[in-house]
């Protein structure tokens, strides 16, 4: 087993590689609520290097990073609840969520 | 860097690929939820044992039922007949490996730029608490104000609509 330089490269690693699977996945998909999860992804990725520098960093009794992230998954979960009730308002109205079809800004 | 890592970190980039291949929504949202519990055991290991269980509540218990309800109004379960990747997917995959390349190379080339602690940090959830309603309790109640927002925003977004009011 190959090892890393150093812990933090491999959260680090990980971290970006979850960033890179979510970016494919908001862009690839066609399903909106799809799009929804590869955003939630990407924002996790983000999280998880929050906390590995918090983890490795110098000071972390000022629990900066570790609020960041606690701030972030709220913010997150709001994010989450919005953007799943605005693909259930877009079904209502066009009855898909396929994003290649709704292409009209008209309700 | 131990076993552990390595066997948590594949647990969640193979939930995470799963997620985006898999074509049954509902295939997906379970996957997507693997991979959010690997993550939460990543935050475990990494001596953060608050952030990991507000993970697992808010990610396992809320976002990911809050998909599965989100499919089964909009009836995502049947599959479309066009496929479930978009026209351009090859435009995404490329981009989005130019963006791993990219941060992949920027971490493994700036390894020695960080100091770094080998010492796991003695925070409690009691210092938790009180950096919470110490020195950032500003961000909080904003944050308090923001899901409140949120809520009554979705469901005024989600609710049905009055007849003639389009």
């Amino acid at each position: 087993m190959t090892g890393f330089a150093s812990p933090l490269t491999g959260y680090l690693i990980v971290a970006a590689l979850i960033f890179a699977i979510g970016l494919a996945g908001a862009l690839v998909r066609r399903n909106a609520i799809m799009v929804l999860i590869g955003i939630e992804l990407m924002l996790n990725a983000a999280n998880l290097n929050f906390i590995a520098f918090w983890r490795f960093g110098p000071h972390p009794e000022a629990l900066t990073g570790m609020m960041f992230a606690i701030f972030s998954i709220a913010v997150a979960a709001a994010e989450a609840a919005v953007g799943l009730g605005l693909v259930i308002a877009i079904h209502r109205h066009t009855n898909t969520t396929d994003l290649d079809k709704i292409n009209r800004m008209k309700g | 860097m131990n076993a552990i890592f390595y066997i948590l970190a594949a647990l969640t980039i193979t939930g995470g690929l799963a997620a985006i291949l898999l074509k049954h929504l509902i295939h997906a949202a379970l996957a997507v939820t693997i991979a959010f519990a690997g993550l939460a055991l990543l935050f475990l290991q990494l001596d953060a044992q608050f952030a990991g269980f507000a993970q697992i509540l808010v990610y396992i218990g809320a976002v990911a039922i809050l998909v599965v309800f989100a499919i089964l109004l909009t009836r995502g379960a049947d599959l479309p007949r066009e496929g479930v990747f978009s026209p351009t997917w090859l435009v995404g995959l490329v981009i989005a490996a130019g963006v791993f390349a990219v941060l992949g190379w920027a971490v493994l080339r700036s390894v020695n730029a960080i100091p770094q602690q080998a010492a796991a940090p003695a925070v409690s959830v009691l210092d938790i608490g009180n950096a919470l309603v110490g020195r950032y309790v500003l961000p909080l109640e904003i944050v308090a104000l923001l899901l409140t927002a949120a809520t009554i925003g979705a469901v005024i977004v989600a609710m049905h609509e009055k007849a003639g009011s389009r």
